[in-house]
């Protein structure tokens, strides 16, 4: 009988618990919509800002910039954004939300999957709103449709493995201002260490080195490929990896801080 | 097993590093009962209650919840629980009736009992008003009870609620013990932790008192009262220049001085000649009394006696 609560009802319960948790996760974008607007206004700047000012200084041999560019900001889009993840958490941590949740009967699984879950469809929400504005200034998805949205579907898998990240480094700060300063201090240099804004053969020869096989390059030049209808190359597979290897790290590690959190 | 004991709790022990905050804590709670658990800051009340309600695995030593063991089936007990724990639990981005919807959901109620058990709560805790509202414009008092009333949305067999009513005024406080009465009447158990004395001794059945992580004394208000014998003697100086002076004279176990009143009270043990033997000593050092009192304690008494607080320093 010890340890037998695993009930025919489990699995439904983890689904609804989910669910539940998923939901309270979207309305905290909902009531504070700054969150979500600042997180696409900034992007819409750099948009302008490299696309209209540096732009022009800025070589891709065979693409006009928008469409090098649009690519490269949905990532750093899902990349920042995932910063919200470990915030959230830490702020559940710090007001006391986890200890109610964890007294109650629900599925442990549901307070770490409902956040990252959450931010998940908040990523989606706010690459749609980007494609719009992209697509204004003179981006073209020359892939076509079904590339685009494997793309998209491709660059929100890879804000849901960063996401793991930051709900790691938010559950270990266990405070959610320091949650957000960690959560973006790493992760600024690797954005502009990638093939996000520039073609990084540019860069000098040790910054390359770094740059060919930083997670965000390969992810980069995946999407870019598909969205602009370019050969792919090794970069799809090796984004993968780099996709599922961050989960499944992450993913343990998360469980057993959450586990540690007290 | 007694099947009375709803609540068991067996010598139990926990550490945060070098910090002992339970050394060896044992005390039963029946079904139906409300418990107050009573101590200082830092006695150890929040770690016991984290302990009782799966937050925390003691050291050492059991506890169950009907039976349950909490370390070893948390799932079992959590069933049967609620907690409103030391610091309001609300999301501040959901209104008040989403918090309770949210929990209530957790327990996994069919959603339409959900409903109807959110707004009956949010009526009896006088949320009505404020139920559409993002929780974040709440007031601390409004915010404390509608975490109490998420704990009871599960309706629980036992219910944990540590320090309750800090911060509440007091016809909050009075309509929270009101509901804390009615669902004993229908058979929970509460334990509750509290600062207030005057609240365990209204609503408590039994107290627990701790002290650094012991047990200093258990039992009824009117047991805890008589432990410090027949009462105490309440001395009122005529000058309260003369406090520290008539301490000094009296040379007893656990005097209590009030400076600004001029009242100086010491316990009596039964049997005693204490209020001879006191006068005697008030008279050897000359000091003039305007009045002397013999009196039953009160908890607050009984409290400061047993955890030694507040005692003045000799010399
Ligand atoms: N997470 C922690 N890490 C280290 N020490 C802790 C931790 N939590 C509690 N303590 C210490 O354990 C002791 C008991 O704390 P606890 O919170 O249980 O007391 P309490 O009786 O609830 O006090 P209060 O009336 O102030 O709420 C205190 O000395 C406290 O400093
Ligand atoms: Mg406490």
């Amino acid at each position: 009988m010890a340890q037998g609560h695993i009930a025919p009802q489990g699995l439904k319960w983890v689904i609804s618990d989910t669910i539940a948790m998923t939901w309270r996760g979207l309305l905290r974008y909902v009531r504070m919509p700054q969150l979500l607007i600042f997180s696409t206004i900034q992007p819409i700047l750099f948009l302008l800002l490299f696309a209209y000012v540096f732009g022009g200084a800025i070589q891709t041999p065979g693409l006009n910039y928008i469409n090098f560019l649009v690519p490269g900001i949905l990532v750093q889009v899902v990349i920042f954004g995932s910063v919200q993840t470990g915030v959230g958490l830490a702020e559940d941590l710090g007001k006391g939300m986890i200890d109610r949740f964890r007294s109650l009967p629900m599925a442990r699984s549901a307070v770490l999957t409902g956040r990252t879950l959450a931010d998940l469809v908040r990523n989606i929400f706010v690459m749609i709103l980007m494609i719009a504005v992209a697509g204004i200034m003179g981006f073209r998805a020359e892939g076509g449709f079904f590339r685009l949205v494997l793309a998209l579907g491709m660059i929100a898998l890879f804000g849901f493995a960063f996401s793991w990240i930051s709900a790691a480094i938010g559950l270990s700060v266990r405070n959610s201002e320091t949650a957000q300063v960690a959560g973006f201090i790493w992760v600024f240099p690797l954005v502009f260490a990638s093939s996000i804004f520039v073609p990084i053969d540019t860069m000098p020869g040790w910054l390359e080195a770094f740059a060919k096989i930083s997670p965000i390059t390969v992810t980069v030049n995946s999407v870019r490929a598909l969205m602009v209808g370019t050969p792919i190359g090794d970069n799809w597979w090796q984004s993968l990896i780099w996709i599922f290897g961050i989960l499944i790290d992450f993913s343990m590690l998360s469980v057993l801080q959450y586990r540690r959190a007290r | 097993m007694e099947s009375n004991i709803i609540i068991s709790v067996e010598d139990i022990y926990k550490s945060y590093g070098n910090v002992h905050a339970l050394e060896g804590v044992s005390f039963q709670v029946p079904r139906g009962s409300i418990l107050g658990l009573l101590g200082p800051n830092g006695a150890g009340k929040t770690t016991l209650v984290n302990i009782l309600t799966t937050l925390l695995k003691p050291d050492k030593g059991r506890a169950l919840i009907s039976g349950i063991d909490v370390a070893r089936q948390p799932s079992k007990v959590r069933s049967r629980i609620g907690l409103a724990g030391q610091f309001a639990a609300v999301d501040e981005n959901l209104t008040g009736k989403e918090n309770l919807e949210l929990v209530g959901t957790l327990y996994h109620l069919p959603r339409a009992e959900v409903r109807v058990r959110a707004r009956r709560l949010l009526e009896e805790f006088s949320l009505t008003d404020a139920v559409n509202r993002k929780t974040k414009t709440y007031s601390g008092g409004m915010r404390r009870r509608l975490d109490v009333a998420s704990s009871l949305i599960g309706e629980p067999e036992i219910l944990f609620l540590d320090e309750p009513t800090t911060g509440l005024d007091p016809k909050s406080r009075l309509e929270l013990w009101e509901t804390i009465e009615g669902l004993v009447r229908k058979g929970t158990t509460v334990l509750l932790t509290t600062q207030y004395l005057e609240e365990a001794d209204y609503l408590t059945d039994r107290i627990v008192i701790i002290d650094q992580g012991k047990v200093v004394a258990q039992g009824t208000s009117k047991e805890l009262k008589s432990t410090i014998g027949g009462g105490v003697l309440e001395i009122h100086v005529a000058d309260k220049q003369h406090v520290v002076a008539l301490v000094e004279a009296l040379n007893v176990f656990g005097p209590h001085a009030d400076f600004a009143l001029g009242i100086v009270t010491i316990p009596v043990k039964e049997g005693t000649k204490t209020l001879s033997e006191t006068i005697r000593k008030i008279d050897a050092a000359n000091i003039e009394i305007s009045d002397i009192e013999l009196r039953k304690p009160t908890l607050d008494e009984v409290f400061l006696e047993l955890t030694g607080n507040n005692r003045p320093v000799p010399k």
